[in-house]
């Protein structure tokens, strides 16, 4: 099924003068709405009469998330005040929060876009949402709500935590569709477990699962765990939120809603365009928004991008699963490691929970960084030397596929904190000037 | 006969082993040896206890990474040379010894050893010819 199929499914000739007749106007209103924007585009030397084609994207100035700190709260709103019905704000995980203020129209694309996602992740008005994203400033619950409820499809807006309640509930009311973070979805799992149920027993059958970057290896783990089909959903606060971009059933990268979000995957060293199917920053241009309007602002998101058609007929291009932020990137001795290519070892190594940390330090000047990974029946041995070769045994795994040497150390399981939202894998003790 | 251990995993945290002790009186679970082998990251405590499959449940139900181990109990005589005998005779027939812990009970004029040894059957059998007494589980139960 596919929601909106004029629009997904658009021949990329004529997606392309809708995305260029849009992109006119959407710089025309910033130059003249926002001082901020006029300043912009004065330095650089451009009138919102030089955007001629959408080559000419690449001329405009960027915007970043310091732009919109900077300017918290209302200081980047690009419509009247009276307009704005809803804000929402960035959990500020990664430093102070950004604001998106919402008019009406907005929300009513929200909607859109986010029942584009649902049903592309198989939804219809049958379906039973279960809400594990926090509603609140958080986009996430309120995002897929406004989805939900444009296909007709019933939502219980459970929020986040209280796992227990979360299995009942799932089972009283036969959800078939949860909607949350995946290391949440995995833990969903544990619990049910430790309740003494089968979670390949659960209603669910789909998973829409986001606010996270996770491995395929992860995706294989929590489908065969919770005997669910589990897609992969893109969003950010600043753009919208959740519904920027979802998976389809094949699995072969988030088709992003292009004709609203225009695209660009940019080397965020030399801030030059990539090839496409390259990896790089994920940079977007709002075509539509009117509360928040956003001329190429960087996601420090990092993927690739494709616009070969896709089996499912939609020809939206398609990201690749984000693989890290540019701002959780580690350098380690000068290997550029994201977190989530140590999960995605982790998670070939059949005995290992996908429960990990990494913890950083610097020891005598040199970065060193742990992996905790919890123990677990399969890989406890009563024997010291077989525990230490197991460590060692992954730690090899890891610097095989990373090129760098880094220490493994078991703890006792449940022992890493388990997140009802975002997982936060990584503790840096460095001290740094 | 080979005897049940239980092996579980300890992080070198405060406060771990007082949990273990508490939850193994809570279900009425006799320790009746104990050692630990620790290194700088983590340590493995390994039991003797009257009730070997309750207590791996127990531990397990509480989330720690707890399981059984076939070990050896022998009586080795309360005197010097005594265990040198038994080691130099296992050293002999080429069984490797991974570790041992004593009792700190006696039977009669003997200490008790376990022993962690891969081949444990073979292990037995040369305990057996050689004339070196193993304790049976209901006998260390009783102790």
């Amino acid at each position: 099924m596919i929601w909106n199929p004029k629009y997904e499914c658009m021949q990329r000739d004529e997606l392309e003068k809708l995305q260029l007749e849009r992109l006119k106007k959407t710089v025309e209103r910033v130059y003249n709405n926002l001082p901020f924007y006029k300043n912009r585009l004065d330095n650089a030397r451009i009138r919102p009469e030089d955007i001629k084609s959408l080559d000419d994207l690449k001329r405009l100035p960027f915007t970043t998330k310091d732009d919109l700190r900077e300017n918290y709260p209302f200081g980047l709103v690009s419509a009247p005040l009276k307009d704005i019905v809803e804000v929402h704000m960035s959990s500020g995980t990664t430093g102070k929060p950004v604001v998106d203020a919402y008019t009406r129209a907005d929300i009513n694309l929200w909607a859109e876009v986010m029942a584009r996602a649902l049903v592309s992740a198989g939804a219809t008005s049958n379906d039973v949402i279960q809400n594990a994203y926090g509603y609140g400033l958080f986009t996430g619950g309120l995002g897929v709500h406004y989805g939900a409820n444009r296909i007709g499809a019933k939502i219980i807006p459970i929020s986040g935590g209280q796992t227990k309640r979360q299995i009942m509930i799932m089972k009283d009311f036969s959800s078939t569709i949860i909607t949350c973070t995946p290391s949440y979805a995995l833990h969903i799992a544990e619990v049910a477990e430790e309740m003494g149920e089968d979670p390949t027993k659960l209603p669910v059958r789909v998973g829409i699962l986001g606010a996270e970057c996770w491995s395929e290896n992860m995706r294989a783990e929590i489908e065969k765990k919770l005997g669910i089909l589990a897609l992969d959903i893109y969003g950010l606060t600043e753009i919208i939120g959740p519904g920027v971009a979802q998976e389809c059933e094949y699995k072969e990268g988030l088709h992003i809603y292009e004709d609203h979000f225009l695209p660009e995957i940019i080397d965020p060293d030399t801030l030059e365009p990539v090839p496409e199917g390259e990896e790089g920053e994920l940079v977007i241009t709002t075509l539509t928004r009117e509360g928040t309007t956003l001329l190429r602002y960087r996601t420090r998101d990092i993927t690739s991008i494709t616009y070969r058609p896709c089996r499912c007929g939609r020809s939206m291009a398609r990201i690749s699963k984000i693989k890290g932020r540019t701002d959780d990137m580690l350098i380690i001795r000068g290997v550029n490691i994201f977190p989530s290519q140590i999960e995605n070892v982790l998670m070939k190594i059949d005995e290992a929970e996908p429960h990990y940390q990494l913890i950083l330090e610097r020891r005598k000047g040199l970065d060193e960084l742990t992996v905790e990974v919890e123990t677990t029946p399969e890989i406890f041995f009563d024997e010291v030397r077989k525990i230490e070769e197991i460590e060692a045994r992954i730690a090899k795994d890891i610097e095989d596929n990373l090129g760098l040497r880094i220490q493994v150390k078991l703890v006792e399981p449940r022992s890493i904190e388990r997140s009802m939202g975002k997982a936060k894998r990584l503790i840096d003790k460095r001290e740094l000037k | 006969m080979p005897i049940k251990q239980i092996s579980v995993f300890l992080e070198n945290k405060i406060g771990r082993l007082a949990e273990i002790t508490s939850l193994l009186e809570k279900e009425n679970i006799n320790i009746r040896a104990l050692a630990i082998a620790d290194t700088t990251e983590f340590g493995i405590l390994r039991m003797i206890v009257d009730k070997p499959e309750q207590a791996v449940k127990v531990l397990k139900d509480n989330g720690f990474a707890a399981k059984d181990t076939e070990v050896i109990v022998v009586k080795v005589p309360d005197r010097p040379g005594g265990l040198a005998k038994i080691l130099k005779m296992l050293k002999e027939s080429s069984l490797n010894v991974e570790y041992l812990y004593a009792f700190v009970k006696q039977s009669g004029e003997d200490a008790l050893v376990v022993f962690r040894i891969d081949n444990i059957k073979e292990a037995i059998n040369r305990f057996n010819q050689t004339g070196v007494e193993t304790l049976k589980a209901e006998q260390i139960y009783k102790l």
